[in-house]
């Protein structure tokens, strides 16, 4: 069946979805069989809530994560659950754990949680565990597998032998394009877990795996990049229809992998790339050494985001609420066999890349 | 030098605004302003004009026969209904919201503070017919008056050709539209010193000013400006923190229970200047996107010093409570909770007080020729720039005599 996502009644239906009420059918139900299937979550990632000193934070990031808590709640039907997609925190400190945590104590429903390096690579992820649990897990919902992966690991000797200290080992991995980092991995000791977990799952259940860093190999220097991607991706194939979300690039990005459907989320802190100009006042971005152009700086919300997930009869489609922005919808095309940006999939709709000197 | 009242025939206006030129008159254009925008469908003519300005001041519009276009946008108050917080209707109603100068309107993209109408002439026809502003129940009194009163009779035949119920809605609201077209006002201080070149023509406070405006301040990436004019406006729409503070803790219920009611029939021009709740959604109760909630249209600066109180609410007195505002990143009282859906551009400012002082100074100086009698003569405390023990510089902006009033430094 071809679905118009169109973005403002599926705004109406989905999101401050009185929809119901507006409409006599939403999207979800226009769609497929079994509606009772069908399910919405939130998805609000990479708030990076950061200390100053004492309790002062970095007001750009706490009001990106309070206006997208605020948001969220306002969502109809209610999403089911929300993922938060990692990085909460910048540098892994109890502070920023638990302010953050306190921030997203708003949201109404269940959270899941995934890890971020800027939330490990203090104390390795220790104080997170104590607020949200392990580091890895899985569970299923509605008929669909969900797994969430700690993919920010790296080699033992980058981690416990390198470093002077943690504070060190912390400030190394939270540079973008630091070259003292190190890839990313999901790790022998997960797969194993992973393909164990996967093992009890018939090959027609729909999975959904979260993981922090894109579990696909996207540029090695800003660490865009799982080191053993394609391990991970082998325990999917079995599977008719993956769909791997990840945070991490703080950009709207989708790729289609063999049968696994990849989607990005946006950040609620900044995007990537970002420029340093229109400073006027400390900016505490971390430092990029090659600059990019980015939007509209004035509004630091500008470019940044976050999303609501569709999933229906096992496939998602993503829908990334965007400050000064077009509303913009990311779903899995039967026909195409990918994810498509609803709006900008044709050629001649495309917007146009920038121009970089 | 030219007035920016062009053609303006009423003798409501005549007294007031001096230096009228006459109609027909080469239209020069005010410095600071570009040209008017005009739709193709409705040109504007000297008679057309004048018959909007009858309609403008026609009282038999409203169903108590007291009410005009011109009670809310008064010509002798910088054609807003100043001091007053929101506006007055029939019966002494009070809406929601303040009402917005009529100059310089016509640069506007969209209209009403929440952008609700898309043009000049369709904003005309919704006072009319809104309970609490002229509170007829429809158009039909109006289309009777000017399609029997004789001199309507006469003038739409002349200006459109038409007559009996070949008038309608239509006619009446482009020649409102094309009167109000005609409302612009710039030349002011401001204007004379950074478009004309005049380093006499404004203080060094007011320099001083407009350097904050452009840096510190952050002001002009909504008031925006241009190389050769400046509308001071992005006519966008932000959540400042002003109106939806108030309603916070039930935004997620009101917003939600809202859209439903609208789906249901609500009319939305009449629930937001009805509903002190519904009419701090803003832009969102329009659009029912999440990034409007709380929006309101960015006004324009000109003439501000003549318009108070301010924000769609009327909410702050005095335009160094509006600075105090952003300074405070979003609240009016420094501590009081910042509203979850501020818009990215708000943050505090860290300003000094004679920053603040430097800034409000730098506004005066946008009052037009034609309205600074009126801001000498105001009792109300729009220019009353003043914090605890700092005293502003006493502004040369307005014209001599005004130290006397309640100007700066009281």
């Amino acid at each position: 069946m071809d679905i118009k996502y169109d973005r403002r009644s599926f705004i109406k239906t989905s999101t401050v979805g009185v929809a119901g009420a507006a409409l006599p059918l939403t999207m979800v139900e226009l769609a497929f069989a079994k509606p009772s299937d069908n399910f919405t979550f939130a998805y609000i990632s990479d708030s990076h809530i950061q200390q100053i000193k004492g309790n002062q934070f970095v007001r750009n990031w706490d009001r990106g994560l309070i206006r997208a808590v605020a948001e969220t709640n306002l969502l109809t039907p209610r999403p089911d659950f929300v993922i938060f997609g990692g990085d909460l925190a910048q540098m892994g400190s109890k502070p920023e754990l638990d302010h953050g945590a306190e921030l997203l104590s708003k949201l109404n429903g269940k959270v899941y949680h995934v890890m971020g390096e800027h939330d490990y690579y203090l104390d390795l992820g220790e104080y997170w565990s104590k607020l949200f649990g392990k580091h890895y897990y899985s569970f299923d919902h509605k008929g669909v597998h969900f797994v969430v992966l700690n993919s920010i690991l790296t080699t033992d000797e980058w981690t416990f032998h390198r470093w002077p200290s943690n504070e060190q080992r912390m400030a190394e991995m939270a540079g973008l394009d630091n070259p003292n980092g190190s890839p990313f991995m999901v790790g022998d000791q997960q797969r194993d877990w992973l393909k164990k977990d996967l093992a009890k799952v018939k090959k027609d259940t729909p999975v959904v795996v979260f993981s922090h860093s894109p579990l696909q190999k996207i540029y090695k220097g800003w660490n865009f990049w799982t080191d053993d991607a394609e391990q991970v991706q082998a325990l999917l194939a079995p599977f008719d229809k993956v769909t791997v979300f990840y945070g991490h690039v703080h950009q709207i990005q989708y790729n289609q992998i063999g049968n696994i459907a990849f989607t990005s989320a946006m950040a609620t802190a900044w995007p990537w790339p970002y420029p340093q100009s229109y400073s006027q006042a400390q900016q505490l971005l971390p430092k990029l050494t090659v600059q990019m152009n980015r939007a509209d700086p004035f509004f630091e919300r500008d470019a940044t985001g976050w999303q609501f997930i569709d999933v229906n009869s096992g496939r998602a489609s993503a829908t990334f609420n965007l400050y000064n922005n077009k509303v913009r919808t990311v779903a899995f095309d039967p026909q195409a066999g990918h994810p498509i940006d609803k709006t900008y999939q044709d050629p001649d709709r495309r917007i146009q890349p920038q121009t970089h000197y | 030098m030219a007035p920016p009242i062009q053609p303006v025939r009423v003798a409501t206006c005549a007294t007031l605004l001096s230096g009228l030129v006459a109609m027909g008159a080469a239209l020069a254009q005010p410095l600071g302003l570009p040209p008017v925008p005009v739709p193709q469908n409705n040109p504007q003519t000297p008679e057309k004009i004048a018959l909007g300005d009858k309609l403008f001041n026609d009282k038999r519009f409203s169903s108590t026969g007291e009410v005009s276009c011109a009670t809310c946008h008064d010509p002798k108050k910088a054609f807003t209904d100043s001091p007053l917080v929101t506006s007055e209707g029939i019966n002494k109603l009070t809406g929601t919201r303040n009402a917005p100068t009529v100059i310089n309107s016509a640069y506007f993209k969209l209209f009403f503070w929440d952008g609700r109408s898309l043009d000049m002439e369709d904003q005309a026809q919704h006072p009319i017919v809104n309970p609490v502003e002229m509170g007829l129940v429809n158009h039909d009194p109006v289309l009777q008056i000017v399609r029997t009163d004789p001199d309507y009779v006469a003038r739409f035949k002349k200006v459109f050709n038409k007559e009996g119920e070949q008038v309608t809605m239509k006619e009446v609201q482009q020649a409102i539209a094309s009167f109000e077209r005609t409302i612009v006002a710039g030349d002011s201080p401001f204007d004379k010193w950074h478009y004309g070149g005049d380093e006499k023509a404004v203080s060094e406070q007011v320099k001083r000013g407009f350097n904050v405006f452009l840096t510190k301040g952050r002001c002009v990436s909504c008031h925006t400006m241009e190389q050769d004019y400046a509308l001071f406006t992005d006519n966008r729409f932000h959540n400042i923190g002003v109106g939806v503070n108030r309603i916070q803790a039930e935004i997620p219920q009101f917003a939600p229970a809202f859209l439903t009611a609208k789906s249901a029939g609500t009319d939305v021009d009449k629930a937001v200047l009805t509903n002190p709740k519904a009419s701090e959604l803003g832009r969102f109760a329009v659009t029912e996107t999440l990034d409007e909630i709380g929006a309101f249209k960015t006004s324009t600066l000109r003439n501000v010093a003549v318009t108070a109180p301010f924000m769609h609410d009327g909410s702050l007195k005095t335009l160094r409570d509006v600075v105090e505002h952003y300074n405070n990143g979003g609240v009016t009282k420094k501590d009081d909770p910042v509203n979850d859906f501020l818009s990215g551009g708000i943050r505090p400012l860290n300003l000094t007080d004679a920053e603040i002082s430097d800034l409000v100074a730098f506004m005066e100086s946008l009052t037009s020729p034609q309205f600074a009698a009126q801001k000498a003569a105001s009792a109300n405390p729009a220019s009353c720039n003043v914090k605890t023990t700092a005293v502003a510089n006493v502004s040369p902006v307005a014209p001599a005599g005004k130290s006397a009033s309640g100007g700066e430094g009281m």
